[in-house]
């Protein structure tokens, strides 16, 4: 098992609007995709994010070597439970999450 | 049919840009300069208060120096979401900088203001005639969150931008518009593809940042009737087929589909190709029309708030950080009950506790002991005064409260005098919702005047 960090060149999460965030895996190489791709499931992400899985979009483009997810905000941008406003910071669980 | 060609100066005014990339932008006849005033992305309360993020001075050296471009290349400058939130106040805020400019500069200008603010109560009645829809992850919404609102803008599109352009403007200041529409707008007028128009803009809309050279800024995008060609203006930022292609990925929940007003644009069948180490030619993009919709934004205040900060140090104290926090939330909700008369669920005191697990709170999934841990102590209530009494409750326990009984009375790190700031009004976004129009300027006006002199 190893951190997601470790595998992809880069881990990005932005604001899709005040409502929605949206994550963005950049893996590099064609390897890196199909090791994250394959072993990156979806319902694993929406646990992190105590998500509804149904949400939850997921987009593996191979084009690209980069596996997206956009789901609701954890919390909406700007309310009294928001923690981050620019979405950016919860990249990080994606990063520390394990894959074999 | 001729290029239409786009020159954007920066992703944001009041982010900077490389002027030597700007001057070539220039120097290479332009027939638009566009540049983006504004975003959701800092928050709801710029929206609420109709203030702009961007410091006037830095806004005012910037704009200046693009009103000296666009006296150079004569060709019409215009700026969308201006002041950071597009609405009406912002968009007066900066014709005050642009009347002062052309008195400065000694410019003779045609101006044209585009207006998207909206009338909360003429809102609220679309919504009960059903002209208002809801979005995937919406609040939910009603009248009175509407007339709530302290303000609401639609967002323009590429219609309103012509609409303003076709009265002659040398100068365009917009309201909320989408990213994209200052830049798809001329393309679409003057025949360029649509699909191309609209993707062109998504990949302009900041700048530099399909590029690798994010931070220069000045980028130009032509555009034909088969497709578009970006350039960036850096002499060091080369544009690749990665590195556009990827920009769909950016602040976008779907990296294929773009919806604006009056259609969406879908980019799964796209090519890129690089035309040499820096350009990179797209087609294939199409835009579907459909329903002419403007999506809505508004903010209204959600209470107000007093934060505090509190440093510990102590090693027993970082240990127990989060019993101790607790233990402080609890008294001092007790304290504002008794003594204040607020119900429990008409106020709430929230400690963080910076260094353990501020940023991601039930989220976070890594517990480490860190050398120190600050306690921000975020009050809210309905109104200022009460979260100001607030913080001033909380203040004695986040300064001395003790783990237990029996040991001396402990004091803790406070980096200010007072100890409380104030943030005033919480705001909050209550709105991810689109209004049907049955013509584009329906809620939209322009206004028109001539300032400066020779």
């Amino acid at each position: 098992m190893t951190e997601l960090g470790q595998i992809a060149e880069k881990v990005r999460s932005k604001n899709a609007g005040p409502f929605w965030l949206t994550i963005d895996i950049f893996c590099g190489n064609r390897a890196a995709f199909d090791r994250v791709s394959a072993g990156l499931a979806t319902e694993t992400v929406a646990a992190l994010f105590r998500a509804a899985p149904d949400m939850l979009k997921r987009f593996d483009i191979a084009d690209l070597n980069v596996v997206k997810f956009s789901l609701p905000r954890p919390a909406i941008q700007g309310t009294r439970a928001d923690r981050d406003m620019h979405g950016a910071a919860w990249a990080v669980l994606l990063e520390e999450v394990k894959i074999d | 049919m001729p290029t239409v060609k786009v020159l954007i100066p920066t992703g944001a005014l009041g982010l900077g840009y490389d002027r030597a990339a700007l001057a070539r932008g220039i120097a290479e006849r332009p027939d638009i300069i566009a540049v983006d005033g504004g975003s959701t992305d800092s928050g709801p309360a710029y929206l609420g208060r109709g203030v702009s993020k961007y410091s006037r001075t830095t806004t005012r050296a910037e704009w200046r120096e693009l009103m000296q471009a666009r006296a150079v290349a004569g060709v019409p400058l215009v700026i969308g979401t201006a002041g950071t939130c597009g609405a009406d106040s912002t968009v007066d805020w900066l014709f005050d900088i642009t009347r002062e400019l052309a008195d400065e500069l000694g410019q003779k200008l045609r101006v044209t203001r585009l207006y998207s603010g909206q009338n909360p109560a003429e809102m609220a009645a679309a919504l009960d005639a059903g002209r208002i829809s809801a979005l995937p992850a919406a609040p939910d919404i009603d009248g009175d969150a509407i007339c709530g609102c302290t303000n609401i803008v639609a967002l323009a599109g590429a219609e309103q931008i012509n609409a303003a352009l076709a009265t002659g403007a040398d100068i365009v200041i917009a309201g909320r518009t989408t990213d994209t529409a200052i830049i798809a707008a001329l393309p679409i007028e003057r025949g360029c593809h649509p699909g191309a128009a609209w993707h062109g803009a998504k990949v302009g809309e900041c700048g530099a940042i399909a590029t690798t050279g994010p931070a220069s800024g000045t980028i130009m995008v032509s555009f034909d009737e088969t497709g578009f060609t970006i350039e960036p203006m850096a002499a060091a930022a080369r544009a690749t087929p990665y590195t556009v292609s990827a920009h769909m990925l950016y602040e976008n929940s779907d990296p294929f589909l773009l919806y604006e007003p009056g259609g969406v644009l879908d980019v799964t069948g796209a090519g890129y190709t690089a035309l040499d180490d820096r350009r990179v030619r797209v087609e294939g993009s199409v835009w579907r029309p459909g329903a002419y919709t403007v999506k809505l934004e508004g903010a209204r205040v959600a209470g107000y708030q007093t934060a505090s900060i509190a440093l510990l140090r102590d090693r027993r104290y970082v240990a127990n950080a989060r019993g101790w926090a607790a233990e402080v939330a609890a008294r001092a909700s007790g304290d504002v009950v008794e003594r204040m008369g607020l119900s429990h669920d008409a106020f709430d005191i929230e400690l963080r506790l910076i260094g353990v697990d501020a940023t991601l709170g039930p989220l976070e999934r890594v517990a480490p002991m860190p050398g120190e841990v600050g306690v921000l102590a975020i009050a809210t209530a309905p109104t200022e005064a009460q979260a100001g009494e607030i913080g001033k409750i909380l203040n004695p326990y986040l300064l001395h409260h003790a783990l237990s009984e029996d040991e001396p009375m402990p004091t803790f790190a406070f980096p200010f005098s007072p100890a409380e700031m104030s943030r005033g009004a919480l705001y909050e976004f209550c709105l991810n919702h689109i209004l049907a129009l049955d013509d584009p300027m329906d809620a939209f006006r322009l206004v028109t005047e001539e300032i400066g002199h020779d």
